[in-house]
């Protein structure tokens, strides 16, 4: 997509342009060590929590599952490690403070090779098998959804998919993950395609990737034949284009309704980390037990894309890559929608796909930002890329109309991307005030 | 469970909510963004009319302040915080520049007690004023005295013969010595108004006048600091909208609400109607459409919206300029206005993904 075609619109209206900060961009994948511990929570998905299958005291190979999915919306979580299970406890996630999760002590001189797996023949199973395929990988939405894939690629039959949108942005500032799994793993991710588009009845499918990534595109391109239903576009870098309304908007010229799911438009969207990761495990029958994450950030002395075990603490790898004393904020994802975690006892789970590390420094400045009365200049509104008036709707949060909100300016159609309160000279907490409303309203309706 | 809760490490103190970037902007970072665009203008002003209109000037930014102060004070707002953010000073520096520049000091004291205490600190300060600060006090000021708010004077720049020194200048804004009748002279639009209602049509008029030269793009005529210099003004107004301080909706619309029933009407009647220029580079116009009509806070936040409330103003200065009882009408125009920026606000919403223009859900072609 040239410059020229960026003037006429061709992708979604309004976004910003915060820095790219992409200090990772080149750094290969390195795998992480292991932990002496991993805890492995059994809810790290949408949808039921797994059930343990294993006991206390109980020694496990690396790749077995742990716990297995309890009914369709739910997911198995396996071995990130061979070792033993030490206990299963309540203990701090990211989903809060006590969550049910099954501790690891790893065997320190275990070579950890995956040593349990169930291989198919992808090539003979019919499309139920094939879900259920996915299902046992345990793979979830892994651009940070953590919705169940094999849920996710289960569409009603009315509404028929023609584009496989691949999501390859990763518009948020400091990530790099999704952007090396492409121009290092390319060939997992087109086998992860192959197999969405069969479960999906074959559409054509476009994977878009901003043009600040051309070695993906390039890395991506240089494998597909003449002919290919499969094709790359460059989109413009513009946040927040990984979002899955945009990303439709961008390449299929589509609009999603409000309340209504992509897939109604006949388009699909599934994150590259996920297809990369589907296209990898499926043929050998394996379960998802690490990820490529990318650690960076102002307070890290080794940033980098490392492959995490699942079930990794924090601290623990915050140790490996080397977290400076000013270290202060640590965030699971970017800086835009990220969400910072209090606790470094926190493990890593299927859904972080970077941690970023700021500075006291960096937080002194932000903190020492004043916030004004909203003066209506019209910077949020400029910027929303649901073309919602979020000034309207933080004065309205601020004298609690939550119900004007949502029935006079469509607060529902809020992804809160955070572009509002990214651009705002008056610095109001605008995601904020609008979480606090879509809650309450939440909470009015049940 | 208790030995869990020991292993947990002390939580980060760092505030909890997304995004935890931001773009840099800040309402004071604007508003002292706006002032320097005044700069050049303001000094070319100074330079004309000489040291009352320094005076002036600084005595009506320093009672905004005193105002803004004593407003956030009696309020229980942090003072200090709100004090800072420019917002006053602005006020003050627009309002001074709409002034007479050799208007005796209590038009500053009375002005910018309207224009803070009334106009902006009674509606809830910052932010939630309904009318434009600068443009009520301005109005209010030349409804309840119009003489001292008509007396124009000649340029007489600094340092030249006759210009009045420093203390000469005191005297004058103190009231203690009268104007010299000889310096007092009428702005444009007031004079061709008079000769009009007199039966003198403006060839005669203008002719008589102004020696064949009836603008100037450098302003070296008589009128307030914010319409002499129409080319720095504008200048300064081109500077924002490179900076992306403001956008060029309103001023564009603004213009063209001027421009365009001017040339018609100039077209039609040459002796009756002034021409485009005239119009364009007299009066408010220049410094309403980047400085005033641009306002944040008073105008409507959309492209669209800005649009009609740019075009509004426009046109509605140049009919009470041609029809009315004043010979200005920028900030009548701007007032009115401001009464539908709600409306125009409310009708003129940005198309919502997904939605169409009412906010209706697309339908989904299959």
């Amino acid at each position: 997509m040239s410059l020229l075609s960026y003037f006429r619109g061709e992708t979604f209206a309004r976004g910003v342009h915060p820095p790219q900060h992409k200090l990772t961009a080149d750094m290969p994948i390195r795998r992480l060590p292991f932990a002496p511990r991993l805890i492995v929570p059994l809810s790290q998905h949408v949808g039921r929590p797994a059930k343990p299958v294993v006991k206390i005291g109980q020694e496990v190979v690396r790749g077995q599952p742990l716990a297995v999915a309890d009914g369709f919306l739910s997911v198995p979580h396996h071995a990130p490690a061979t070792g033993v299970v030490e206990d299963i406890r309540l203990h701090p996630t990211a989903d809060g403070p006590w969550t049910e999760c099954i501790i690891l002590r790893v065997y320190s001189g275990s070579t950890q090779e995956v040593l349990w797996s169930a291989p198919r023949d992808l090539d003979a199973l019919d499309t139920d098998g094939l879900a259920h395929a996915v299902q046992d990988t345990g793979v979830v939405g892994l651009g940070g959804g953590v919705f169940p894939t094999h849920a996710k690629l289960r569409v009603p039959k009315e509404f028929p998919i023609d584009t496989l949108v691949v999501n390859g942005c990763e518009c948020e500032p400091y990530l790099t993950s999704d952007h090396r799994v492409m121009v290092e793993r390319p060939r997992d991710l087109l086998a992860g395609i192959a197999i969405a588009q069969r479960l999906l009845g074959g559409p054509r499918a476009i994977i878009g990737i901003e043009d600040n990534k051309m070695d993906a595109v390039a890395a991506i391109r240089a494998l597909l034949p003449e002919g290919s239903s499969v094709s790359v576009e460059a989109v413009p870098t513009k946040y927040p284009q990984g979002a899955g309304e945009m990303l439709i908007k961008t390449l299929v010229g589509r609009e999603v309704p409000p309340d209504a799911r992509a897939y109604t438009t006949g388009a699909y969207v599934q994150n590259v980390a996920t297809l990369a990761n589907l296209g990898q495990l499926m043929p050998k029958g394996q379960g998802f037990i690490e990820r490529v994450i990318t650690v960076t950030g102002t307070a890290i002395e080794r940033p980098g894309n490392y492959l995490v075990p699942m079930g990794t603490p924090l601290k623990f790898l915050l140790d490996v890559v080397g977290a400076k004393d000013e270290a202060l904020e640590v965030i699971f994802g970017g800086p835009m929608m990220g969400e910072a975690v209090s606790c470094l006892d926190t493990p890593i789970t299927k859904g972080v796909a970077g941690i970023l590390v700021l500075r006291g420094r960096d937080l002194a400045e932000r903190s020492s930002r004043k916030t004004y009365p909203c003066i209506k200049c019209g910077e949020c509104v400029g910027a929303c890329p649901m073309g919602l008036n979020p000034s309207t709707l933080g004065m309205l949060a601020v004298k609690r109309m939550y119900d004007t909100m949502s029935e006079h300016y469509q607060l529902g159609a809020c992804f809160e991307c955070g572009s509002c309160s990214f651009v705002c000279p008056a610095n109001i907490p605008l995601v904020q005030h609008f979480r606090v409303a879509k809650a309450v309203l939440r909470g009015r309706k049940s | 469970m208790s030995q869990n809760i020991a292993q947990i490490t002390a939580p980060t103190m760092a505030p909890a909510v997304a995004p935890h970037a931001h773009g840099g902007g800040a309402v004071s970072r604007t508003m002292h963004l706006v002032q320097l665009a005044l700069v050049p203008a303001t000094l070319y002003g100074f330079w004309l009319y000489g040291w009352p209109a320094i005076i002036l000037w600084a005595l009506t930014v320093g009672f905004c302040l005193m105002w803004e102060g004593l407003s956030l004070r009696l309020s229980g707002q942090p003072a200090k915080r709100h004090l800072l953010d420019g917002s006053a000073v602005l006020t003050g520096w627009l309002l001074a520049l709409t002034l007479p520049p050799w208007a005796p000091w209590w038009v500053a004291l009375i002005g910018s007690f309207i224009a803070i205490v009334f106009a902006k600190q009674m509606f809830g300060g910052l932010g939630q004023n309904v009318f434009n600060p600068a443009m009520v006090a301005r109005v209010a000021l030349l409804v309840s005295f119009p003489v001292p708010l008509t007396l124009w004077v000649a340029p007489l720049p600094l340092f030249s013969a006759g210009a009045p020194g420093f203390l000469d200048s005191l005297h004058v804004i103190l009231g203690a010595a009268p104007i010299p009748d000889a310096v007092t002279s009428a702005s444009l639009l007031g004079y061709t108004k008079t000769e009009l209602s007199r039966g003198v049509d403006l060839l005669h008029s203008l002719g008589a006048a102004h020696g064949g030269t009836v603008v100037s793009w450098i302003g070296n005529r008589a009128g307030s600091l914010g319409e002499s210099a129409s080319l720095l003004i504008a200048l300064g107004g081109l500077a924002m909208l490179w900076l992306r301080v403001i956008s060029w909706h309103v001023p564009v619309a603004m213009l063209l609400g001027v421009v365009i029933p001017a040339a018609i009407g100039h077209s039609v009647n040459p002796v009756r109607y002034l021409d485009v220029a005239s119009h364009l580079l007299s009066g408010g116009v220049m410094l309403g459409a980047f400085f005033i009509a641009t306002d944040y806070v008073t105008s409507p936040s959309t492209g669209p919206g800005k649009l009609i409330f740019g075009a509004g103003v426009g046109f509605m200065t140049y009919v009470i300029r041609t029809w009315g009882g004043y010979p200005e009408g920028v900030a009548f125009a701007v007032l009115l206005m401001n009464t539908l920026s709600p409306v125009i606000d409310r009708f003129t919403p940005p198309r919502i993904l997904g939605r169409d223009r009412r906010g209706r859900p697309l339908e989904i072609k299959s």
